[in-house]
């Protein structure tokens, strides 16, 4: 790698590693925690929002923030298989118990927002959050 | 130390606010990028601290840097960084014939430092910033810690590697050995797991289980993804459209990974239908849950590179899937190519 390669290389990472970090969502949402000891600095590089579980294991990319209106516990299993950094309820929904004690377990972070679903998908995007769910492949 | 063209910057180049980052840089971003972020200045810099007092004479100076061959000295007085005597300072008293002078009288006075908190890509842009060779590095309280150079971010950049490849050998040695270790004609691990018709809440546990012994087995990222994500599926079914449950089985070896789904009924009717994307004969109560849109099997076959699907009302389904590993993820050998009987066309 020549220097002057390494040199950018080192600005893209700049952007790159100027990432959101779960405290800015948080932020950007409006949001409330519900799980004990969340690590606000989870990197979170992209999102999805979607409320079929198939839908989210279609379509994601790793590393991203999930929006969703279902709060049962397979939504900490799908997230978990799909490898989401974070979940955020939407229309301030709270999960049942067993979900939160599954995502605790996990680590997953869950967060409710008072917003809707076209809202925070709205701010996140706004914000520089790019979406990570990809497109479905034309036959 | 000064080059004579200075490559321009990127925000010469690209305006303030920088280049634009695609997806596509992103995923370019190597490790020795990311570590030049993780790394901070402390951890590379030499803490074995060469530095002159004020007063020394310019001749005595001259000697520790010849004696130690480097091309410049903090000038430090009760801990505090007060100037930097390069040989370019030394070389201006000579032309004077003042070597006897005390260092204070030659130093360069406003000395360009950087943080010991401070990652190295800080560092890094200093250097080419002001076109220097070696910074100071100061602490919280802005006392002399050490001096850096771009050595010793090679250095420090190269140890972190170093370390890396280290702890992934040892991560990989624990289990992915395995196939390595135990010679027989075809080794295979047997994962095998009971799902209960219904049980929503116990829902994808089995499928967390395979996605950890995968990684523990050393997989590839890539291949424990797609296949958690078929297992999950499968899994699911199982639970949503069984009578009585039925077995998750995960065969692995170290050319393959096969994963069944058995149940005892009550068995597909529309089998032509099931690989249409969404076609369902789920109850609203479980698209309530967010399955049943009739994705599963389209995402199954999305994921593996061959999936069968056996099935007889009243008997019961089978459906097997198997993701191929193209080369050595587990560790062992790809025998897989040479222990079946190779059809000759």
């Amino acid at each position: 790698m020549s220097e002057q390669n390494f040199r950018s290389g080192l600005k893209i990472v700049k952007g790159f590693f100027n990432p959101m970090h779960l405290k800015d969502i948080i932020d950007i949402v409006d949001g409330t925690p519900l799980n004990p000891d969340v690590d606000m600095n989870i990197k979170i590089r992209g999102g999805c929002g979607a409320d079929l579980m198939s839908d989210v294991l279609a379509s994601i990319q790793p590393k991203a923030v999930l929006l969703t209106g279902l709060t049962n516990p397979q939504v900490v299993r799908t997230a978990q298989i799909a490898e989401i950094r974070a979940i955020i309820f939407v229309r301030g929904k709270q999960p049942q118990a067993e979900t939160l004690n599954i995502a605790t377990q996990e680590n997953m972070p869950l967060i409710t927002s008072p917003f809707g679903m076209f809202e925070l998908c709205g701010r996140l995007h706004k914000a520089g959050l790019p979406s990570f769910e990809s497109h479905v492949p034309t036959d | 130390m000064c080059p004579p063209t200075r490559t321009p910057t990127e925000q010469e180049t690209h305006g303030r606010h920088g280049r634009r980052i695609t997806d596509h840089d992103a995923n370019d971003i190597n490790r020795v990028e990311e570590l030049s972020y993780d790394l901070k200045i402390r951890e590379v810099m030499s803490a074995d601290l060469r530095a002159t007092s004020p007063e020394m004479p310019l001749a005595k100076v001259l000697d520790i840097l010849r004696t130690n061959r480097i091309s410049g000295l903090p000038v430090v007085e009760e801990g505090n960084l007060i100037g930097v005597l390069s040989i370019e300072d030394i070389v201006r008293a000579m032309m004077k014939n003042d070597l006897s002078a005390p260092a204070e009288d030659y130093m360069t006075r406003e000395v360009v430092t950087v943080a010991s908190y401070d990652t190295i890509v800080k560092a890094m842009r200093t250097f080419t910033e002001k076109a220097l060779g070696r910074l100071p590095v100061v602490d919280e309280n802005n006392k002399i810690v050490g001096m850096i150079t771009k050595g010793d971010i090679t250095r420090g950049i190269l140890v972190a590697l170093q370390k890396d490849y280290k702890e992934e050998e040892v991560r990989r040695y624990r289990a992915s050995h395995l196939f390595e270790d135990i010679i027989s004609e075809r080794t295979t691990l047997v994962l095998r797991y009971t799902i209960k018709a219904g049980d929503f809440t116990q829902g994808g546990k089995a499928s967390s289980y395979i996605k950890r012994a995968l990684l523990r087995l050393g997989a590839d990222p890539q291949i424990t993804r797609r296949c958690s994500i078929a297992v999950y599926e499968a899994e699911m079914n199982l639970i949503i459209h069984t009578t009585n449950g039925g077995i998750l089985k995960l065969e692995v070896e170290p050319h393959r990974i096969t994963m069944s789904a058995t149940d005892d009924g009550p068995g597909i009717p529309d089998m032509e239908k099931v690989f249409q994307p969404g076609y369902s004969t789920a109850t609203e109560q479980v698209r309530e849950m967010g399955f049943g849109a009739g994705m599963g099997l389209v995402n199954m076959k999305r994921c593996v590179d061959t999936i069968e699907l056996d099935s007889t009302v009243g008997k019961g389904t089978k459906l097997v899937m198997r993701i191929l590993i193209p080369n050595q993820t587990f560790g062992g050998r790809r025998e897989g190519q040479n222990d079946e009987p190779s059809t000759n066309h």
